[in-house]
């Protein structure tokens, strides 16, 4: 049977997202949530793969996120535009639909070093430790850059505006949406290989203990720092997303309450559930800028429902199911080369 | 050679000497027994040699590899299989899933044939799943391979933890408690199990029982601990007879 399921899939919301905002079709404040729910997603699912599949607690994802930003908004300004921080450009502007990916790229390199430096002393034991580690992080990482002036401290940093308008003025084409779509894709195309290979299940036996899977040959340590290390990448990569899509950042936005946020969008979800962290983000993100009327009551509604949520369905909504699921009709068009290969043999 | 040396094995828990001068010396295609009452140290004695505790004093060799120092997951690789008291099946992940997941070590593909997908990543994936669907058919447990562990019968779970623990293609297979808490019935099918298990996989066996049936049916050898240290060993019928061990385990049961 061929899998022509996740093909289709990705061709579909490419046509629904791309295609019209190319034609002109939406408004920019449309882009601009389209962008979001791309981000979301990201960060969503990649942190589940540290809290869902692998069964540790981290909370502080915002912190890697603004490594990723803050690492590729500084390179894009400093390369491609005039600016208060470092002054003329280096680069011509005309550079910047290249030099842009690649910014990307090295945000979530250095997200994913940052996170390594964590990791290595935070897998030694188990349980909470991780947690008040990444909560920590997030602290150190604000109180960082608030302290370097060069890059506008806690006044924030500004310029990926110009960066994107140079990328819109080359080649008139939503760059942001298409690159957001492109690292949802990749992110859960990779996640989705890992947890359905044997080398990355793997990191769901750890979660059900972990020193049976020690005893079972599994290399525990080494399995938790590169499933981290992956997270923290992917999240870094869409910080330097939304970096660029907000335009303006400061060491709040990549604070407690970011973290919250990707923390709620993975419990609504579900823990370690890939289609229940996709759904989430998308409603997530609508229901946010739904209460935009609120203001800043918005703070207390979001927290809200994740209570609300913990106390009337405290496994998310989709479990620790997938929608394939729900739909078992549908596993023959997306189901996994492990399941395929299990079937076979049964068959036979 | 000896496929496993203890020798001189000490281990203090903070002030508590659990396990204190132990020797033994593993031959290939050996059925050793250790028993002892609660408490005697017999499970630290696996736990050390698993590498999950350090040892205070003395020297554990495998195969010519000296264990002292590495990682759990080093060991259990060069070839020591082992079950555990209490089933530790992986219960939130289905029966082929354990199976396949316990091939850690032998998988050749890396991080980024799984992130991407390749060909080798299918390749070794197929060899995984063959592999563990053959060992499952030699166990006649291929109806369950898709249920998780925890919602199966008590004794198809002890079969399911004993064929996980085959999967490194060990040379060496520690069985702790493996008759813990089945009946008559399903001890007589547990003998024959572990002298198939031994002849058909030419298995090193070395097993932790309190079941005297088992022990004194299947152990050619047999060793007896109490509070940390060795009172008698023996063969069967040596150990039935000694008053150590009637004194210190057996008690009234012998007489």
């Amino acid at each position: 049977m061929k899998r022509f399921g996740m093909p289709a899939l990705i061709g579909i919301s490419f046509l629904i997202c791309i295609v019209p905002a190319w034609l002109g079709w939406y408004s920019n404040y449309i882009q601009f949530i389209i962008t979001l729910i791309g981000i979301n997603i990201i960060l969503t699912v990649s942190l589940n793969l540290i809290n869902g599949y692998m069964g540790e607690f981290s909370v502080g994802h915002a912190a890697f996120m603004g490594v990723g930003a803050y690492t590729s908004s500084l390179l894009t300004v400093y390369l491609l535009t005039e600016n208060p921080f470092f002054g003329k450009a280096i680069l011509p502007e005309e550079l910047s639909i290249l030099i842009f990916p690649i910014s990307l790229l090295i945000g979530g390199v250095a997200a994913a070093l940052f996170s390594l430096l964590i990791a290595i002393p935070s897998f030694r034991t188990r349980g909470d430790y991780l947690a008040i580690v990444t909560l920590a992080v997030n602290f150190i990482f604000k109180s960082a850059i608030e302290n370097v002036d060069a890059i506008g401290g806690p006044r924030g940093f500004m310029g990926m505006g110009k960066v994107v308008k140079a990328m819109d003025n080359l080649v008139s084409f939503p760059w942001l949406i298409f690159w957001t779509f492109l690292v949802v894709v990749f992110s859960i195309f990779i996640i989705r290989n890992f947890i359905n290979s044997t080398m990355g299940k793997s990191i769901v036996a750890i979660r059900d203990d972990e020193i049976a899977s020690e005893l079972m040959t599994v290399n525990t340590r080494w399995l938790k720092i590169v499933a981290f290390m992956l997270s923290c990448g992917l999240a870094g990569v869409a910080g330097g997303l939304h970096a660029h899509t907000v335009t303006f950042i400061n060491p709040s936005s990549y604070f407690i309450l970011q973290s919250t946020y990707i923390l709620v969008m993975v419990y609504l979800g579900g823990m370690g559930s890939l289609s229940g962290s996709v759904i989430s983000a998308i409603l997530f993100t609508i229901l946010l800028e739904m209460l935009r009327p609120l203001d800043v009551w918005r703070w207390v509604a979001t927290p809200l429902l994740l209570i609300i949520l913990m106390l009337f369905r405290p496994t998310g909504i989709m479990g620790s199911r997938e929608l394939l699921d729900v739909f078992p009709k549908l596993k023959k068009y997306f189901s996994s080369l492990q399941e395929r290969l299990t079937n076979a043999f049964i068959k036979s | 050679m000896p496929l496993l040396k203890v020798d001189k094995l000490t281990h203090y828990f903070g002030g508590l000497r659990s396990v204190d001068n132990f020797n033994l010396e593993l031959n290939e295609n050996e059925l050793v027994g250790l028993i002892g009452p609660n408490g005697a140290g017999k499970s630290t004695v696996f736990n050390l040699v698993c590498g999950l505790y350090r040892p205070t004093e003395g020297t554990i060799t495998f195969n010519g590899h000296n264990l002292i120092g590495r990682y759990p997951h080093q060991i259990t690789s060069l070839g020591i299989g082992r079950t555990f008291q209490n089933i530790r099946l992986w219960n939130e992940l289905s029966v082929i899933d354990n199976l396949r997941i316990a091939h850690f070590s032998q998988i050749d593909y890396k991080l980024l044939d799984s992130l991407f997908f390749t060909g080798r990543l299918v390749r070794d994936e197929q060899k995984v799943t063959e592999e563990a669907m053959d060992l499952l058919d030699k166990f006649n447990l291929v109806p369950y391979i898709k249920e998780l562990p925890r919602n199966l019968p008590y004794g198809i779970q002890r079969r399911v933890e004993m064929c996980r623990a085959l999967v490194m293609k060990p040379n060496l297979l520690l069985l702790d408690e493996p008759a813990a808490g089945m009946n008559q019935g399903e001890i007589g099918e547990l003998i024959n199990l572990v002298r198939w298990v031994k002849d058909e996989f030419k298995v090193t066996v070395w097993i932790i029982e309190h079941q005297m049936r088992v022990i004194m049916n299947i152990c050619e050898r047999i060793q007896v601990l109490d509070f940390g240290s060795i009172i008698a060993e023996g063969t069967p019928k040596e150990i039935r007879d000694n008053p150590l061990v009637i004194k210190a385990y057996l008690g009234e049961e012998v007489t």
